[in-house]
């Protein structure tokens, strides 16, 4: 299956400035300029040269397993009695998730652009995992910054990461979660620019990040409208992703976003409730401001000061989001509902005992909504969703809390 | 030592011809960096008044972020610090105002775009004028960025203050050169704030790069520990700019701030004042 896109498919944006409207955009330190505008000139000349693009191609197919499959689901579909729901395995792509499309491809350019040195910051650990992987697999020396706090959620992905020879560094300053290992991968790049590529994780950060990592993301939509094609002989309805910086939402949104009928949901993490000042769900409750490179909707305070936020999934703890779903909200083109800790377990265990998929929990978010909306559809109508990660990493931090629910 | 209308002028041009006077005077300018509120704005005042009493001749006062990705452990630290005490935007230019009764010394804040852009850039250039601020420096608001807050800022006779880094080509240098005022402020390695042993061993090609491109004023700041430093990179300089080594005293000592710190910096001005 071809991966790679049509031209004439490719967005118009963001603008010349890096800018989705009035978002995005280059906020960083004069020493970074250089090395964003030759990145920029780098991805550019790469993403148009055939060669690139096969060697990326190849990496998907032959070591990361792609296409991941378009599953239909069809016990959860009976259950619900609505909507017929497909899932996009991700979870299905080596090392359990997304993640991996973005860093085999970042980490090529790397080399393209002869930096022997990788840095990444990570929340629940899956984008430091599959960037140690990329390294690993390139021979790249990687370096992962991680918050504290979430280096004691995600053991296991800590130790994979120091398995294939990552160092990780766990980062003390902040809130010690994912803004703060962002922030400190920062400080490292700011350093050290001249040697060293940063593997963003997400659709954040200044242009190109957003750009890039969407372009690598984008299989995820491009595959599924295909094998959608093959299966239904049409479009799915409703397409829902979990949204946290909103890497594999846009990956599965840039593959419709030209099909007006095709509604986009994206499913933020709404913590302990969005009425409560334990969440994260940035475009729900977040106004606009500038973190990380780009102006973007952000949890803040009245000041301008980032404001602690909560998840109970380390992948979707963190205060901002990628400058395009602020785009994509304020047209309307893409919709952005949230849900709790609560529901989200609770479909971390529905999806596992009604499928025998044990879901990431930030997938349980897009899962969870798929529950509320897919009974009050039509039969004939279909709901794809992105079944961004395996939930392997989240079993030992579910299993403690639902013990304290059930007991 | 300064006294109120000793520089008629204020913003841009009260940078501008601080650099004018201490070059007329056979010497370069020392900047001194405190982070707003640490320990309280209050103790910051005194501070001021103090590191103005010994001559220096600018004061960047910094503002704390909950993210401040350019700057070291010391100034994060004092950040936080500062920020416990509640420490604003607002409250800081109420500091300057009342400050401004009694001192002269051109004062630049220092801080990260969001605080900025929250405040209202419009709003804050007409509030930062009226308090007596004369310019700002914002780290991770770079050139391509810039214009916006620039223009509002020079309406209000403020200076965009703008950086440059080892890593900035001379297209970017002469762009930056061309919309400057007050003065330009060279980072003297790649990495953030924070002492160092050594000097960048590019730092004196680099300035005498940005001399033959403008001749605007250069400090360069980040990474100055001695007084033997600062005079040497002085001998390619215009000014020379002290953060962390003062931030991380006024963060360790129990003496009284602005004794300690007025002290602190007397090594400094003689190294300077006297370095033409």
């Amino acid at each position: 299956m071809a991966v790679t896109p049509p031209a004439a498919l490719a967005p118009a944006l963001p603008d010349s400035q890096g800018r989705f409207g009035v978002y995005g955009g280059r906020f960083i330190p004069e020493t970074l300029m250089p090395a964003v505008d030759e990145l920029e000139k780098a991805m550019d000349e790469a993403l148009a040269d055939d060669s690139f693009r096969a060697e990326v191609d190849a990496y998907l197919k032959d070591y990361v397993g792609r296409p991941t499959s378009l599953y239909f689901a069809e016990r959860m579909t009976q259950d619900l009695g609505g909507a017929k729901i497909y899932f996009k395995r991700e979870d299905l792509a080596h090392t359990g998730a997304h993640k991996i499309n973005n860093t085999i491809g970042q980490a090529l350019l790397a080399r393209r652009m002869g930096k022997k040195r990788v840095i990444a910051e990570t929340g629940a650990g899956q984008h430091g995992v599959a960037t140690a992987t990329a390294c690993a697999l390139l021979g790249l020396e990687c370096i992962v910054y991680m918050g504290e706090e979430d280096t004691e959620r995600q053991k296991l992905n800590v130790y994979r990461m120091k398995l294939m020879g990552a160092k990780v560094v766990p980062v003390t300053s902040g809130t010690r979660t994912l803004k703060d290992a962002m922030n400190e991968a920062i400080r490292d790049w700011v350093t050290n620019v001249r040697t060293t590529h940063y593997i963003i994780g997400t659709v954040s950060g200044p242009h190109p990040f957003p750009k890039m990592v969407r372009e690598f993301q984008s299989v995820i939509g491009r595959e599924s409208r295909i094998q959608m094609m093959d299966r239904e002989g049409r479009l799915p309805g409703v397409c829902v992703a979990c949204v946290g910086g909103g890497s594999n939402s846009m990956g599965l949104f840039n593959g419709f976003i030209q099909d007006e009928n095709v509604r986009l949901i994206g499913v933020e993490a709404a913590g302990k409730g969005v009425e409560t000042n334990e969440h994260c769900a940035s475009l729900t409750k977040g106004e606009p401001g500038v973190l990380h490179g780009a102006l973007t909707y952000l949890i803040q305070d009245r000041d301008g000061q980032i404001a602690p936020v909560h998840s109970i999934s380390a992948g979707l703890d963190y205060p901002g989001v990628g400058p395009e779903h602020c785009y994509l909200k304020d047209t309307g083109r893409a919709e952005y509902v949230s849900i709790t800790d609560d529901e989200a377990l609770d479909s971390f265990t529905y999806m596992s005992r009604m499928e025998g998929i044990i879901p990431a929990l930030e997938t349980a978010h897009a899962v969870a909504h798929v529950r509320k909306i897919a009974p009050d559809m039509s039969p004939d109508q279909i709901i794809l969703v992105c079944l961004s990660g395996r939930g392997d990493k989240d079993v030992e931090a579910a299993a403690r809390y639902l013990k304290e629910v059930f007991e | 030592m300064n006294q109120p209308g000793q520089l008629a002028a204020r913003g841009a041009a009260a940078l501008e011809q601080a650099f004018i006077r201490r070059r007329e005077r056979g010497g370069k300018c020392l900047v001194t960096y405190i982070m707003a509120g640490d320990p309280d704005l209050g103790t910051t005042g005194k501070i001021i008044q103090g590191l103005s009493s010994v001559d220096v001749d600018v004061i960047e006062l910094g503002l704390p972020f909950s993210d401040p990705m350019a700057d070291g452990p010391v100034i994060q630290a004092a950040g936080q610090r500062s920020l416990r005490q509640g420490t604003s935007l607002s409250k800081t230019l109420k500091l300057v105002e009342e400050i401004r009764l009694t001192i002269d010394t051109p004062i630049v804040f220092m801080t990260y775009y969001n605080l900025f852009y929250r405040y209202g850039m419009e709003r804050f250039a007409e509030d930062a004028a009226r308090a007596g601020v004369d310019g700002v420096i914002v780290p991770d608001l770079p050139l391509e960025e810039a214009d916006e807050f620039n223009a509002l800022l020079e309406k209000h006779g403020l200076a965009y203050i703008y950086l440059i880094a080892p890593t900035s080509t001379n297209a970017r240098i002469q762009s930056i050169a061309d919309k400057a005022r007050g003065f330009i402020y060279y980072v003297s390695r790649t990495g953030v704030t924070g002492e160092q042993k050594s000097i960048a061993e590019d730092l004196a090609e680099n300035v005498e790069r940005i001399h033959s491109i403008t001749d605007k004023p250069v400090a360069v700041g980040f990474g100055i520990s001695s007084p033997e430093q600062a005079s040497q990179i002085a001998s390619h300089a215009d000014g020379v700019v002290i953060g962390s080594a003062i931030v991380r005293l006024i963060g360790e000592t129990a003496e009284l701030h602005e004794r300690v710190t007025a002290r602190f910096v007397k090594p400094y001005i003689e190294a300077l004042h006297s370095n033409g």
